[in-house]
């Protein structure tokens, strides 16, 4: 554990040039499989929380269910999909950091959704007779009811984020681990981990955790702040 | 935030053209790339051609599944049935050999089957069949484990029907695997290269080698582009022919860990 | 803004019912304008769900509920309501009125002038800046106020507002509406407290078991009520139904 330590701080301090590129890459296909899910995840749950339409106890379930989409399986599809023997083989994204931006996209997209429908729905429930009486359509309530949950909306996106940065399952099998291409922190700990470089794998694994406890304590104290100043 | 997030999308739409360089996928095994020689021998071929070679690597039956499906340009593997399989399928232009390294079997210091410092592996396979002493098996359709079974039968040993609980098949790996057989103190067959990199050693070490039976061929194909037409066939010719050249051969050779040479280049 | 007044508002043998329970029951009545008038009923009566038929968040399970000129889609609405509870976005005061103005479809370089007439009007100019959900519960329910008086709405509906504060919030939230009213709004507004309803009321429509019971002018109800249960209620007789 000690030499794990050693490791991981050896490696920061020395700024080495290889982590530096390996954590770049996770950090840059994470964030923007969270930016895209983000964008179209948001106004789902947004259009479902506030909708009615038959069939829609149905959909929330179906949602709920699929947030816990086994990363491997999700990882396994896009290969399908993406694989030159597949569908969308000529546009040529397999095993570039593209596909693993789609792989996690469609991981975290139900996270996103399901979490922000909920927290849309109970804000819903607060606003609705009020939001209705100022004559405000359900397409304007869903567009407001965005902004106004914008700091537990903040929460759930954070949540999307550390689910993508942690799973190694889809990014492994759509992006293929090619060194200096598609190697990201999840998928060299695994590397490591099999080779038997234990010390290098735990210091690597040590890192990616500060990553995720420092981007969730930034949406916790957001929260608080925002607790305080805007009630 | 919202920087962050077009900062990001950005970055996204930035990547495709960095991809623009030239490149080629190569499917290649796990143990290959774990014995650490891609990372010698590669940045030789992209300095002398510019070709960036990208190597995913999987076991050796995945590598040439991934090829049949079109999804790598060159398959460097080590499994001649299994090559010469593909080979006769059409997804393969030309087979050529490369080098060989050798299998080792390993197992633990108390050494419970008596085979330690021998020199005949089928002979080792037999007293580890009646110890019923515990062994590892990979399980996964790679190089590795069809020499394994390769070596069962040329023992005489039906090991389908005659395994026991001693007999674990992991599906996993090289390194996995020597992982599981420290855990286990198991004996296991391994590839030197693998071996020599592997840190996580426990109680085991080499117990018998040089065994002529456990000589490991690498070959070279390049897809067939007539089946697959995405394939780069002259930058995937052209790591074939290097590969092959006196050059890369050399370059093989000389690919040492702690000293030792690990591959043997023996391209005709 | 004095386009088609939208007074009279006439209902006509208007029910409601819910979970097969019947809450409002055969009402018919009209609304004109001029003098506030005052839903008067215990808790139970059906109050809140008749201001919220006439305002038009519920719809009648029978009858009709008719206003003179029916309201235009993407016109500013000529009627408003304040609620029990005030229920404020997380914005500023300011920011909040300007919602309601923008919602009402007022373009953005009018509604400055508007939204600091409305936080005048109730005296919370000094609090604008300051977010709406850190207000104090007086404050916030002088900002519904403004909210709903910015459009300069023909009708206020004011569905017990006083309920949730403290007597000085309550004194004070009875001086908007009175300078509301002199200004001209309808103020249609429920409430339980007969000290309330004598205070700010015209006329008394005193709802019992979801039925009108008796409709008045204010002194009247109060002097001679002429229903047993008006009479019980003033006497604070009146059973919890």
């Amino acid at each position: 554990m000690s030499e794990a330590l050693s490791t991981a701080l050896a490696l920061l301090v020395g700024l080495d040039a290889k982590l530096i590129e390996i954590v770049l890459l996770s950090l840059c296909v994470s964030l923007s499989a969270v930016a895209i899910a983000a964008l179209l995840g948001l106004p789902l749950g947004a259009a479902i929380a506030v909708g009615r339409f038959p069939g829609r106890q149905t959909v929330i379930v179906v949602l709920n269910a699929l947030m816990g989409l086994p990363p491997v399986v999700v990882g396994l599809l896009v290969y399908l999909l993406l694989s030159r023997a597949g569908p969308l083989g000529a546009l040529g994204i397999l095993f570039t950091p593209s596909a693993m931006v789609v792989a996690q996209t469609i991981l975290i997209l139900p996270i996103i959704a399901a979490l922000s429908r909920q927290a849309i729905e109970d804000a819903w429930r607060e606003y609705e007779e009020q939001l209705r009486s100022l004559g405000a359509g359900r397409v304007n309530a869903a567009v407001t009811l965005l902004w106004d949950t914008r700091f537990s909306l903040l929460t759930t996106i954070l949540a999307g984020f550390g689910r993508a940065a942690a799973e190694v399952g889809a990014v492994m099998i759509v992006g293929g681990n090619i060194d200096g291409v598609t190697r990201v922190m999840t998928t060299t700990i695994a590397l490591e981990t099999s080779k038997g470089d234990l010390p290098l794998a735990l210091g690597l694994g040590m890192i990616l955790i500060a990553i995720v406890i420092a981007v969730n304590a930034a949406a916790y104290l957001t929260k608080e702040l925002a607790q305080r100043r805007y009630g | 935030m919202i920087r962050g997030l077009l900062l990001s999308v950005a970055l996204l739409a930035a990547l495709p053209a960095l991809a623009q360089e030239k490149f080629i996928v190569v499917a290649s095994t796990t143990s290959t790339e774990q014995s650490g020689l891609f990372g010698h021998l590669l940045p030789v071929f992209q300095k002398k051609t510019g070709i960036q070679v990208r190597v995913v690597a999987l076991g050796t039956g995945q590598a040439l599944d991934l090829a049949r499906r079109g999804d790598a340009d060159v398959v460097f593997v080590h499994a001649r049935s299994a090559e010469e399989k593909f080979l006769a399928e059409g997804h393969g232009v030309r087979r050529f050999d490369v080098m060989y390294n050798d299998f080792v079997l390993i197992g633990p210091k108390p050494d419970p089957a008596k085979v330690s410092g021998g020199g005949d592996i089928l002979g080792a396979m037999k007293k580890i069949r009646a110890a019923s002493a515990p062994f590892v098996s990979r399980g996964d359709r790679s190089g590795t484990h069809t020499a394994e079974l390769d070596l069962w039968k040329q023992a005489g040993i039906d090991i389908a029907t005659e395994k026991g609980s001693w007999y674990r098949d992991t599906g996993q790996g090289m390194g996995p695997a020597l992982n599981t057989a420290a855990a286990m103190s198991a004996y296991i067959l391994a590839d030197r290269g693998t071996w020599i990199s592997f840190r996580n050693r426990g109680e085991l070490a080499v117990a018998v080698e040089g065994d002529k039976r456990l000589f490991n061929q690498y070959g070279v194909m390049l897809v067939n582009p007539a089946r697959h037409p995405n394939v780069k066939k002259d930058l995937g010719q052209a790591f074939v022919d290097w590969v092959i050249s006196h050059e890369g051969q050399k370059t093989i050779a000389e690919y040492r860990i702690g000293g030792e040479q690990l591959f043997f280049p023996n391209a005709k | 803004m004095s386009n088609g007044a939208i007074l009279p508002l006439r209902l006509a043998e208007v029910s409601f019912a819910a979970g097969g329970r019947t809450i409002i029951d055969r009402v018919s009545l009209d609304i004109e304008t001029g003098p506030s008038t005052i839903i008067l009923g215990a808790n139970g009566a059906g109050k809140s769900v008749l201001m919220r038929l006439m305002h038009g968040l519920l719809e009648p399970s029978s009858g009709r509920i008719d206003w003179n000129a029916p309201e235009r889609p993407r016109a500013p609405r000529k009627q408003a309501m304040v609620f029990q509870r005030p229920v404020m976005l997380r914005r500023s005061a300011y920011a909040n009125i300007a919602y309601a103005l923008k919602i009402a479809g007022i373009p953005e370089p009018q509604r400055g002038v508007l939204v600091r007439e409305s936080l005048e009007s109730v005296g919370l100019s000094h609090l604008a800046r300051r977010s709406a959900r850190v207000l104090s519960g007086g404050e916030q329910q002088r900002l519904a106020l403004a909210r709903a008086w910015a459009l300069h709405p023909e009708v206020l509906f004011l569905d017990e507002p006083t309920a949730s504060l403290d007597p000085s919030a309550t004194r004070e939230i009875e001086s908007v509406i009175k300078a509301f009213d002199a200004a001209g709004t309808k103020v249609v507004m429920a409430t339980h407290n007969l000290g309330q309803a004598r205070r700010l009321g015209d006329e008394i429509l005193f709802l019992n078991q979801g039925r009108l019971v008796e409709r008045a002018p204010v002194e009247e109800f109060f002097a001679k009520p002429r229903s047993a249960q008006a009479d019980a209620f003033i006497k604070g007789e009146l059973p919890w139904t």
